[in-house]
């Protein structure tokens, strides 16, 4: 309780201080704005209804994208995982795909997408899609032995043994790469608007880039991060559901590492 | 008199592994038989081989020559009618006690409906009634073994393999699930393949104990149990039962195995 009032006021006193030091040291607004322009900013495109139509756009495309690069994964780690030969055969597309930064992607996806929603889609389903892929790979791989020689001695099918032991051992694997998914769709979704897009907030900090306003950008970051932590938010809670049963929590470390690498 | 009936029949074991260095035999010239509803406790030191003599009773992997055999049909493959209980309790931590238990029955697709009241009995027989909806890791290891235990026993097996079952547990607990197996077995009367490398154990719970040597993993003793039963843990103090344990131990020290 008084941990959550000391958070509070540690919030107020920074934000003071950036506004007192702001107006002391005379910074130009198109430089660093203070927090009271950003608050207006904030207001007047909230009030303008400006804000909630491109936070459909991107949101759309972030959960899209998140969804396609999502599902691609999940199927494409499970052959893999089931499989050496088509582990064999994919792998060496994979470390190449895998070592290449795939925002550099977005221009050509832009070019081959169009401006619309499609390209956005694309971005960021392509960025999204190899943590889930290896979390995927992992995850299945990570059935314990023990539990598939019990499975094999009552005499189940494979399928059986995916269905029934092998996809519930990937969960903490899987959801953990599903948060870091999230995180990661917004990114490709905003570069992809970045490149070239009609609307989205990725586009609407460009546009205020180009024309100097600057407390205008800074409220658009505030929304995006909002929303990142919404989404992230509706994961948490969904793994929570999920992985009722995993008391080691491990989903929640590999998350935190694999998300610190972008 | 009537020969029992044989459940199991080993005649010429030999299981050979091959390994980057060459090829390593792991069991040799393996031959007993159980007879039906028999009670056949398998001791030996680790590494002796007891666990894949075990993994090739229950079907999980192939012999290298000789025959095994489970109510005369040949062992070559999982079959459906063996319980398996390991050493640590492997439940599904996402399946609730009943839903473990119910495995067997899901696999096999046996019907849930009609199975669901056996699970029920079969864990009251444990000590486990309103247990049936809590979560494996909400229970103490004594209790997930009794689970896995029960387990075993829901589709109704014609053998029931257990390799340590009570291996990690603590002395107390462990001499609490020897009482409660053979409460159990008394009332069942399962054949029953029990491997450990406890030899008080192997002589409390069995109607024979079969003596296993390693390098390769040999069977070069067989010792009938003659004590009645129900037998109470108080057993153990008794001078039958310590002559049965002290010809055992001095089997091993004839053989190197373990120190006297």
């Amino acid at each position: 309780m008084r941990n959550a009032l000391l958070r509070a006021l540690l919030l107020v006193a920074s934000l003071a201080a950036w506004e007192g030091a702001v107006r002391a040291l005379r910074v130009p607004a198109f430089i660093l704005p203070r927090p009271t322009e950003i608050g207006a900013a904030l207001y007047r495109g909230a009030v303008s209804g400006i804000y909630l139509q491109h936070l459909w756009v991107t949101g759309a495309e972030t959960l899209l994208g998140f969804a396609l690069g999502s599902l691609v994964a999940f199927v494409v780690g499970t052959g893999i995982a089931a499989s050496r030969r088509t582990e064999y055969f994919l792998y060496p597309y994979i470390v190449m795909f895998q070592s290449m930064p795939k925002v550099a992607l977005a221009p050509l996806v832009v070019v081959w997408f169009g401006l619309g929603l499609t390209s956005k889609v694309v971005s960021a389903a392509l960025i999204a899609f190899f943590p889930l892929l290896v979390n995927t790979i992992a995850g299945l791989r990570s059935a314990d032995e023990d539990r598939i020689d019990l499975m094999r001695s009552l005499d189940a099918t494979e399928l059986q043994i995916f269905r029934m032991l092998r996809l519930p051992s990937a969960l903490p694997f899987i959801m953990a790469g599903l948060e870091v998914a999230m995180v990661f769709s917004l990114v490709g979704a905003i570069v992809a608007e970045f490149v070239g897009a009609e609307a989205g907030l990725g586009m609407l900090i460009q546009s205020r880039n180009f024309s100097m306003d600057v407390a205008g950008e800074f409220a658009v970051l505030f929304i995006l991060a909002l929303m990142g932590l919404l989404l992230n938010m509706a994961l948490v809670f969904a793994r929570r559901r999920v992985l009722f049963w995993d008391p080691s929590q491990k989903a929640e470390s590999n998350a935190a590492s694999l998300k610190g690498g972008l | 008199m009537a020969q029992p009936a044989e459940a199991i029949a080993v005649r010429g074991l030999r299981k050979e592994y091959g390994t980057p260095r060459g090829t390593v035999l792991a069991l040799d010239d393996i031959d007993f038989t159980v007879g039906e509803g028999e009670f056949v406790a398998i001791v030996g030191p680790s590494g002796c081989g007891k666990s894949t003599l075990l993994k090739i009773l229950a079907g999980l992997l192939p012999t290298t020559r000789g025959e095994v055999r489970l109510r005369n049909a040949p062992i070559d493959g999982p079959r459906r009618d063996i319980g398996v209980v390991f050493q640590s309790p492997v439940l599904f931590p996402w399946r609730t006690v009943l839903d473990n238990v119910l495995l067997p029955i899901d696999v096999q697709r046996l019907g849930r409906e009609k199975n669901r009241s056996r699970a029920l009995d079969l864990l009251a027989l444990v000590g486990l009634s309103g247990f049936e909806r809590r979560y494996p890791w909400e229970l103490s290891g004594g209790m997930q073994q009794r689970v896995a235990i029960t387990r075993s026993l829901i589709h109704n097996p014609a053998m029931l393999l257990m390799d340590e079952p009570f291996g990690a547990l603590d002395a107390m607990t462990r001499e609490g699930l020897n009482v409660e197996l053979q409460r159990i077995w008394l009332a069942h009367r399962e054949t029953v393949v029990f491997i450990t490398h406890s030899i008080a154990e192997a002589v409390f719970l069995a109607d024979r104990v079969l003596i296993m040597t390693p390098r390769p993993g040999r069977i070069t003793e067989e010792l009938p149990v003659p004590i009645p039963r129900p037998r109470p843990l108080d057993v153990m103090g008794a001078p039958e039962f310590g002559e049965i344990v002290r010809r055992i131990r001095a089997h091993f020290r004839s053989r190197g195995g373990i120190e006297g």
